[in-house]
């Protein structure tokens, strides 16, 4: 697997998105993109033709805002077609900013922070009382680790030993106004997990081979949350670690330099 | 109306294998009899009701049909955002049960009073919102949202509410069950304070004044063809509800009114208006306090005639 060329051609495809769309959160998808190449590259079950197959493993981008990397891998992996892609942000288009549950592929409304572990919780109580084996992945950001509902959920997965559910903090340390230690207090991170019950990776989220094979891990008997460590706006020397990216759309000189960095010119 | 809620959920849970319930720490031996038959449907989710609602959606979203239960305000505004987007936006199938409808924990303070909810249900999309009179209306009204498999807000009261159908009457959501027809007025009753609704009638009819009764069960969807012809064939149309004024079935009906063209002068609320409501005794107390118990909405009424 060639997966410095894949994620080179997803953080382009990710780029132009937002330069079409206009659309803010372009360095929130950078820092995760290796996570969710890794994932659907080699890590989840699903029919690319039938994204409703009811034994597909799940998986729900908690940090919504990062819509454009998913749809980005999506249309990668023939979940979306090129030409759905194309309609990312338009009128009439189900491909809005944040991911929509009626779009096929995506399995939860989510862009409001703190709803996606809650809801892993339910699909993966739900894949042990059906006796299934699907299993539920959880993509949160760092910033959505302030909300409430979060440490709620995963009290619940603690206390029902969830071990096909599995939570992966983007932990690219930022949020939308600064540092996330610095917003709230999230340190130490890890920490606050494991004192949730809950087992816990730090691993280096561009790593893919890292990423490979610990996400390929099965859990026993308890929940598990990899905190990957990120760089917000990865891959783009000058977006890199700088949170004017949180918001700002990239023009075509950009893009062009951006993709000479990637080596795809 | 609890007991019978509890009573009802475990009898359909026998039937459709997909009803998972889910509580908010609360219900210790309500449920008993429940988990004695499905000890593996059964969870308690702690004092933490975004999770919950967000674990119905996921249970929902995998082909489970989840039944939340909790004390209203808590299974209503605390977690309202959960309901909007993990339950209705995707229009699953899943049913929020609210206990402790209005005032009915009208001693516990403000923390526990209901007088939001409805206006907060009958908001969202997807959502039907159902206020069920009685008990014999629990039990039918829990068994018509699990077959609706959509989106349910089921309010109930608390328990000892009295008991107005001596017979099981039909029940469809989204329609109302007439009681009584007249000509001069139309009561519209709404969940628990349709025993009052009852008396009312009662009073009324002693003043020579003929009046519809009906349990208006559902706020939302409203009951179309009822509402025409009660507004046709009434002088007033009057909605009794333990809930404010702001938002309530009073407002959907006069919303509707609007919409349809229809006389919308002919519509009187009874409700609570626009505050806090603090040191108020229990709930009959409590009632009397915004004139909502049947002698005061009877003089009220009376002034109209």
């Amino acid at each position: 697997m060639n997966w410095n060329l894949i994620s080179a051609e997803l953080r382009a495809q990710v780029l132009e998105l937002s330069h079409q769309a206009k659309a803010a959160h372009l360095a929130s998808a950078l820092s995760c993109i290796d996570i969710l190449a890794v994932l659907y590259e080699s890590i989840l079950a699903f029919d690319p033709k039938n994204p409703d197959w009811p034994d597909r493993d799940r998986f729900i981008l908690s940090k919504g805002h990062a819509a454009a990397g998913l749809y980005a891998v999506l249309a990668r992996k023939g979940v979306l077609r090129p030409s759905q892609l194309a309609t990312y942000g338009k009128a009439n288009s189900l491909l809005e900013e944040h991911p929509s549950p009626n779009l096929p592929g995506v399995e939860a409304a989510t862009g409001s922070l703190g709803h996606g572990l809650p809801i892993a919780n339910g699909m993966a109580l739900a894949s042990r009382i059906q006796k299934k084996s699907f299993r539920v992945y959880a993509l949160l950001s760092d910033g959505e680790c302030n909300e409430g509902s979060v440490w709620e959920a995963a009290m619940f997965a603690a206390r029902h030993k969830l071990s096909n559910l599995c939570a992966i903090v983007d932990f690219n340390k930022w949020q939308a106004t600064g540092r996330s230690q610095e917003v709230l207090a999230l340190d130490p991170l890890a920490d606050k997990w494991r004192a949730f019950g809950w087992a816990v990776e730090e691993i280096d989220g561009h790593d893919h081979d890292q990423l490979s094979t610990q996400l390929s891990r099965k859990c026993e008997g308890l929940p598990r949350v990899y905190i990957a460590h990120t760089v917000k706006g990865k891959g783009i020397s000058f977006m890199e670690d700088d949170n004017n990216w949180h918001y700002r759309v990239p023009t075509r000189d950009e893009i062009n330099m951006a993709r000479e960095e990637l080596g795809l010119e | 109306m609890r007991n019978a809620f509890a009573r009802s959920v475990s009898d359909l849970a026998d039937d459709h294998s997909a009803i998972i319930l889910l509580a908010g720490d609360i219900g210790n031996r309500l449920f008993d009899g429940y988990k004695e038959h499905h000890p593996d449907r059964f969870y308690n989710c702690g004092v933490a009701e975004a999770g919950m609602i967000g674990i119905a959606g996921g249970l929902a979203a995998s082909g489970l049909h989840p039944i939340t239960y909790t004390i209203t305000p808590f299974n209503t505004m605390r977690c309202l955002e959960q309901i909007r987007l993990d339950i209705c936006y995707p229009n699953y199938p899943a049913i929020i049960v609210g206990t402790g409808a209005g005032l009915s924990y009208a001693g516990l303070g403000a923390t526990h009073h209901s007088m939001e909810d409805i206006g907060l249900m009958r908001m969202l999309p997807n959502m039907h919102v159902v206020c069920p009179g009685d008990a014999t209306e629990v039990e039918l009204a829990v068994r018509a949202a699990v077959e609706l498999e959509r989106p349910v807000y089921i309010r109930l009261g608390k328990k000892g509410e009295p008991q107005v159908h001596s017979q099981p009457p039909e029940f469809k959501i989204g329609k109302g069950v007439v009681l009584e027809n007249g000509t001069d007025v139309a009561l519209l009753g709404v969940g628990n304070m349709l025993s009052v609704a009852n008396e009312v009638s009662a009073g009324l009819k002693q003043a020579g004044i003929s009046t519809s009764l009906v349990s208006l069960h559902t706020i939302k969807p409203l009951d179309d063809d009822l509402l025409a012809q009660l507004f046709f064939d009434c002088n007033k149309v009057v909605v009794i509800e333990e809930h404010g004024l702001a938002g309530g079935a009073g407002s959907a009906i006069l919303e509707w009114a609007n919409a349809k063209g229809v006389d919308a002068s002919k519509v009187v609320c009874f409700g609570a208006k626009d505050a806090f409501l603090t040191a108020c005794g229990n709930q009959q107390e409590a009632r009397c306090l915004l004139n909502l118990n049947a002698e005061s909405i009877i003089c009220n009424l009376q002034e109209h005639f």
